[in-house]
């Protein structure tokens, strides 16, 4: 559905976005990762039509983004950034602007404008004006305003920053029901979003993109050290520098517990050694009782600090 | 003319009638005309339809800046310019919606001097002809500084910046044929070509001539494709 082939923008020296090349297929819901300044509002405003790219290009549905612009933006629904809205206009006029420049036929808007209230939960705000809302209807305004005229793309610039966690999960859950018939990007640098949303996750850091795949897969390519979380009970206090003497143990942590016989800690080792037999036999050698004993799974977080720092 | 270009003009005037600007402009501007014409009528006891159409390109040099200066630096400057063109419009039809709303009010805020002119015609016999072609210029010179204040309000995100530069390049047209006895001879009778005040005289005589309709809409069409291409330079930046 969008195919972004060596995307590349420069702001006077500064290389905004470089090289970037990926595809995003119908029903997708992408989600576009990466540490503040790393080029993902850059990105999505040269596919929205909003800005020109140094080099490369850019297609939606088969056309070419700078050569059949009005199109493309047809088929667009966009939420930039901070949902910038009109503060003096009321919500209501705001979606009847919106669906005039659309396009969308006078005797469909108030189904339409229905619809949007249920889906966006504008209820409470319909004749308000814009300014005086809170931020989080504002983020909803402004996604009602991109998905007005039920287009085939839609494309959202972190449209979670500023949403109390009840407003997150329902927007999240929308996105993921709009994801089953339409292609999403979503841009955020918001991990649990994308493992709660995304089917795919592409990470950008100063420009270029670092990793592009489903989330389970990323995880499974983190290169970084393997841990291990056990739970003990015993009286003992030698316990930690036990475990720091075992064979191959590189790092111990303890986790500090209320409990007064209750040790928890988190045991790092090489990536591809199992510790777990030699811990047992530790436990056992000195009769700790093991209440528990698990491989931590590499976060998405690892992964995105692994790949977006250097 | 499409259908967007109304749907922008119609957004446009209603934010000016929505907020106090329009009302506090228009009133302003009724009331340093009415004054300038009612203080000649009082003092030489004698008023005539020339002090409104002399006192009024003057006025309108800060009256039309005030109208046009957020017009769109505020879109730049609050963001929603990113969903104006993102959405399926050329940008010409932006900048002629945001143009004929200002034109719009410019023309009601125009014909409510007609007030006083009819105060006039109550004291005396008025030429009818030149009454409509002062009109009709006065009009014209408020297109042609309104497209000067769409053009610099759509290269900046500032509406102070936008007001000034409107301001100077009015000021600018204003004054070229003013200037006549400092330029070179040459030069003399294309500065008096250029200056809006020389066509608009022209006009206010009663005599509505192509070549000043002409100037004018050279100027309109020239302010305009700049701002157009103004909005358009924010994708190679
Ligand atoms: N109009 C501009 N002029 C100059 N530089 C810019 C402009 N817009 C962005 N940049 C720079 O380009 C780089 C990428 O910015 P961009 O806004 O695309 O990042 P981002 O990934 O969206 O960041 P964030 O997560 O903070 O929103 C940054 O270094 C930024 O300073
Ligand atoms: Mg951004």
């Amino acid at each position: 559905m969008i195919r972004v082939k060596n995307l590349t923008k420069k702001y006077g020296e500064l290389k905004a976005v470089d090289d970037v090349t990926f595809d995003v297929h119908t029903g997708d819901i992408l989600g576009f990762l990466g540490p503040n300044g790393a080029g993902k509002t850059t990105t999505v405003r040269i596919i929205t039509c909003f800005l020109l790219p140094t080099a490369g290009w850019v297609e939606v549905d088969g056309l070419n983004v700078f050569e059949h612009s009005l199109e493309v933006r047809k088929k667009i629904g966009y939420l930039p950034e901070n949902a910038p809205l009109y503060s003096e206009m009321n919500v209501l006029d705001y979606l009847h602007f919106i669906m005039g420049v659309r396009g969308i036929l006078k005797d469909r808007w108030s189904q339409r404008t229905k619809e949007m209230i249920n889906i966006c939960g504008l209820g409470p705000v319909v004749n308000r004006n814009i300014g005086e809302l809170s931020k989080g209807f504002r983020q909803r305004v402004g996604l009602a305003q991109a998905m007005v005229h039920d287009p085939e793309v839609l494309i959202l610039d972190e449209p979670t920053s500023g949403l109390d966690p009840n407003q997150i999960a329902e927007i999240r859950s929308l996105i993921k029901e709009l994801g089953k018939e339409k292609t999403v990007i979503l841009c955020t640098h918001i991990l649990p979003e994308v493992e709660a949303t995304c089917k795919r996750v592409l990470i950008i850091n100063e420009g270029k993109i670092v990793a592009d795949g489903s989330p389970a897969e990323l995880q499974a390519s983190f290169q970084g050290k393997e841990q291990i979380y056990i739970e003990l009970k015993t009286p003992f206090t030698d316990v930690e520098s036990k475990l720091a003497n075992l064979e191959n143990v590189e790092k111990v942590k303890e986790i500090l517990t209320n409990g007064d016989d209750l040790k928890k800690f988190t045991i790092e080792c090489a990536r591809g050694v199992d510790l777990r037999e030699g811990l047992f036999r530790l436990a056992v050698d000195n009769n700790w009782v093991l209440l528990e004993m698990r491989k931590e799974q590499a976060s998405l977080e690892d992964v995105f600090r692994q790949l977006t720092t250097s | 003319m499409s259908s967007h270009v109304v749907v922008f003009c119609k957004k446009e005037l209603r934010s000016f009638f929505d907020s106090p600007i329009a009302y506090i402009v228009i009133t302003t501007f009724l009331l340093i005309s009415g004054w300038f014409f009612f203080s000649d009528l009082f003092l030489v006891n004698q008023a005539s339809l020339r002090n409104l159409f002399d006192i009024i390109p003057f006025i309108f040099m800060f009256f039309v800046p005030a109208v046009t200066m957020r017009l769109i630096s505020e879109e730049k400057r609050s963001g929603t310019i990113e969903i104006l063109l993102t959405l399926p419009v050329k940008d010409y039809e932006i900048i002629l919606g945001k143009f004929l709303a200002g034109l719009i009010l410019i023309v009601v805020a125009v014909l409510l001097t007609l007030v006083y002119t009819f105060t006039l015609s109550g004291l005396g016999d008025l030429d009818f002809g030149s009454v409509v072609a002062g009109y009709i210029g006065l009009i014209f010179l408020g297109a042609t500084y309104l497209s000067v204040g769409v053009f610099t309000s759509s290269f900046t995100q500032n509406q102070i910046v936008a007001f000034i530069t409107s301001f100077a390049i009015i000021f600018a047209l204003y004054m070229l044929n003013k200037v006549l006895m400092f330029v070179p001879n040459f030069l003399a009778s294309f500065f008096e070509y250029l200056s809006v005040d020389y066509h608009f005289s022209n006009i206010s005589r009663g005599v509505i001539d192509s070549r000043d309709v002409i100037y004018y809409l050279s100027l309109v069409f020239f302010f305009l494709f700049l701002a157009v291409r103004a909005l358009e330079s924010r994708k190679w930046r």
